[in-house]
């Protein structure tokens, strides 16, 4: 975030502090060859499925060397070598893609899960009913795990949904539905595996709904006007005793790991980040005359102002 | 100028007589045949059209959906990005509008948003339905909305030649294609060939009528009223060239300029409404680019700018007529 702040980060830039626990968890559970499909608040997945960190921070800053060739940024940072199909800026449009995802590994007979990642908010989308009822259908090899942060930018679950206990919509869908505490990375990682074996068994699929909390502004910046929709005082509460990282130091601890040695770790990845930050500022800007590339997978190379498009009125030099 | 029906028929191998519906899924069996990733999904498959698939291929490879439009759309181009081939049926064109989400904002946009690491091969077939009094939720014809999204081809092949070889491009092809087939040309017969790897590319239009007077571009289901008009206009001594685009997009400017450097005059006839059209699109490229070769104005005859009506008084002559045509061509002459 201090490189937004120095305006090396173009863009709308949304964090996910504070819901380390409830992405790293899930991803734990997965195999390399899983897919996972993502949000525009998921900085977090692609590194929890094991992507490169310096590709991620040059596709954050808009460069040629970023993982989407700075086509993406922010909220599309999407590593497909890791097995993320897509991140999607459309709150819950991801969520058919999932399905789709999962549909094609059932259709190829392969044992590949999928993974989809959202938000409390896209649970009010059309497209989580109609995904979820097809998946339930098929039993296809898909786990729907909310990120329920319990606030849709501003508005909350309780102000939005008809049923707060979001877990309970499963039941409508003839799916097995879940609840967990999405700060702690255990609880999460085993609801997930557990939902994993069941959708590689050809089980079908759950609804995970990993209960968690923003620690920052909806995106990086954002300045609400009027009454605060959330006090303080809350933030500040699940910032000292809700932080993901800090219960499981705890965790570790009490299991007799030393403090040594997760100081070591801590050291290893602030030089990752450093290291990722340096990669990012140093890649080259894309070249303007790179603009039409990577829209076709098929282009029709003689058809005049197609793909490329770049002549615009001006193509006759007037 | 050959039309490609007739180019079909002086290649070897075997021609036969079938309705453009009958090469549509003899298309679609095809490809399934060559490339087992290729699977059919939409609102009740196996009744119409559907039944002869299953038996060959299987219920793992052609899928009954439920009416989820926005999502099995969706579900679709996750199962492209993931290494199947599907064919999305929308039946009625209305209810894309409801899938438009998923077609323009992931299938368009996610390959060049991802820097090119995933590609979505599908393709989307929309049916317009125009006379019929289906009013105006079912009778829409809605490619012009889709023509102004980047990352889409679009075709509307009139012949059953045309919708077997270009049906059978879309599904080989590595991007989306949508495929808007015009009803009133599903019983229309044609010579189609029998070779499973005769293709026609996406992107070239085709001359359907030779003429020296006037260029009529006719897009879709117009061409069965635009060959009627040219027939009687024939009578008369009026020669006009009749051109399909077959591709909206990217549409064949090369062939519309090469037609209009012979005749010097240009309508363009499609059952869309008049508002930003492809007939539109046409006029601005044809003003940009070859202003000089246009003795005349470029005259657009299309559906107006006010919903299909349903009674059979009102619909009539909301789409466009014989006579429409006829008075196009003669207003250039």
């Amino acid at each position: 975030m201090r490189q937004c702040e120095g305006d090396k980060i173009p863009g709308w830039f949304h964090s996910s502090v504070g819901q380390e626990a409830a992405i790293v968890g899930a991803c734990l559970a997965l195999r390399d060859d899983d897919a996972i499909t993502g949000t525009h608040r998921s900085h977090g997945h692609p590194i929890g499925k094991g992507a490169d960190l310096n590709t991620l921070m040059a596709e954050l800053m808009g460069k040629a060397g970023g993982i989407c060739k700075g086509r993406g940024g922010s909220m599309h940072v999407a590593d497909n070598s890791v097995g993320i199909i897509s991140e999607s800026g459309i709150v819950g449009g991801g969520i058919p893609l999932a399905t789709g995802c999962a549909f094609s590994a059932k259709v190829r007979g392969v044992d590949q899960v999928t993974f989809c990642f959202f938000g409390d908010g896209a649970v009010n989308q059309g497209t989580f009913h109609e995904s979820l009822n097809m998946a339930s259908l098929w039993k296809l090899p898909v786990i729907y795990h909310c990120e329920n942060n319990g606030y849709a930018m501003t508005t909350s679950v309780a102000q939005s949904h008809g049923q707060p206990d979001i877990a309970l919509r499963a039941a409508g869908y003839g799916m097995l539905g879940v609840t967990v505490d999405g700060q702690s990375v255990g609880a999460v990682y085993e609801a997930a595996a557990e939902a994993v074996t069941r959708a590689r068994a050809g089980e079908g699929p759950t609804l995970i709904v990993a209960n968690t909390y923003r620690f920052d502004e909806h995106d990086f910046g954002m300045v609400i006007p009027g009454e605060p929709y959330r006090s303080v005082e809350e933030v500040e509460a699940h910032k000292r005793n809700r932080d993901p990282i800090l219960l499981y130091r705890t965790v570790l601890l009490g299991e007799g790991i030393n403090e040594n040695s997760l100081r070591a770790i801590e050291y290893e990845v602030v030089e990752a980040v450093k290291q990722a930050v340096q990669f990012g500022l140093d890649s080259p800007l894309p070249r303007p005359e790179t603009l039409p590339d990577y829209m076709f997978n098929s282009p029709l190379a003689d058809h005049y102002g197609f793909g490329a498009g770049l002549e615009r009125n001006d193509r006759h030099g007037n | 100028m050959e039309t490609d029906a007739q180019k079909l028929a002086s290649t070897s191998g075997v021609h036969i007589q079938m309705t453009y519906f009958e090469a549509l899924v003899q298309a679609q069996m095809e490809e399934m045949e060559r490339d087992e990733r290729v699977v059919l999904m939409g609102e009740e498959l196996s009744v119409h059209g559907g039944a002869k698939l299953i038996e060959r291929f299987g219920k793992n490879r052609i899928w009954n959906t439920p009416i989820s439009e926005g999502s099995f759309t969706g579900l679709g181009i996750g199962a492209a990005i993931n290494g199947l081939r599907p064919v999305v049926d929308l039946s009625v064109s209305s209810f894309v509008y409801l899938a438009s989400d998923q077609i323009i904002n992931q299938a368009s946009k996610l390959r060049y948003m991802t820097g090119g690491q995933i590609d979505i091969p599908i393709v989307f077939r929309c049916c317009m339905y125009s006379l019929g009094s289906l009013a105006a939720q079912h009778a829409d014809r809605p490619y012009p909305f889709f023509m102004n999204v980047p990352g889409l081809k679009i075709i509307s092949p009139t012949s059953a030649a045309d919708i077997k070889g270009l049906m059978k491009s879309a599904i080989r092809d590595g991007d989306p294609v949508m495929v808007f087939e015009d009803t009133r040309l599903w019983p229309v017969k044609g010579d189609v060939t029998t070779d499973p790897d005769h293709l026609i590319p996406i992107g070239k239009a085709d001359v359907k009528r030779e003429g020296e007077d006037v260029t009529l571009i006719a897009v879709a289901g117009v061409i069965r009223p635009t060959m009627e008009a040219v027939s009687a206009l024939a009578e008369e001594g009026i020669s006009v060239e009749v051109i399909d685009p077959r591709t909206l997009k990217p549409l064949d400017h090369e062939a519309i300029k090469t037609s209009v450097a012979k005749t010097g005059r240009l309508v363009i006839v499609e059952n869309a409404h008049c508002v930003c059209n492809v007939g539109s699109e046409i006029a601005a490229v044809m003003v940009e680019e070859a202003f000089d070769l246009l003795k005349r104005p470029i005259l657009r005859v299309s559906a107006p700018d006010i919903h299909v009506p349903f009674s059979p008084a009102l619909e009539k002559d909301f789409f466009p007529t014989k006579d429409h045509i006829i008075a196009a061509v003669r207003r250039l002459l």
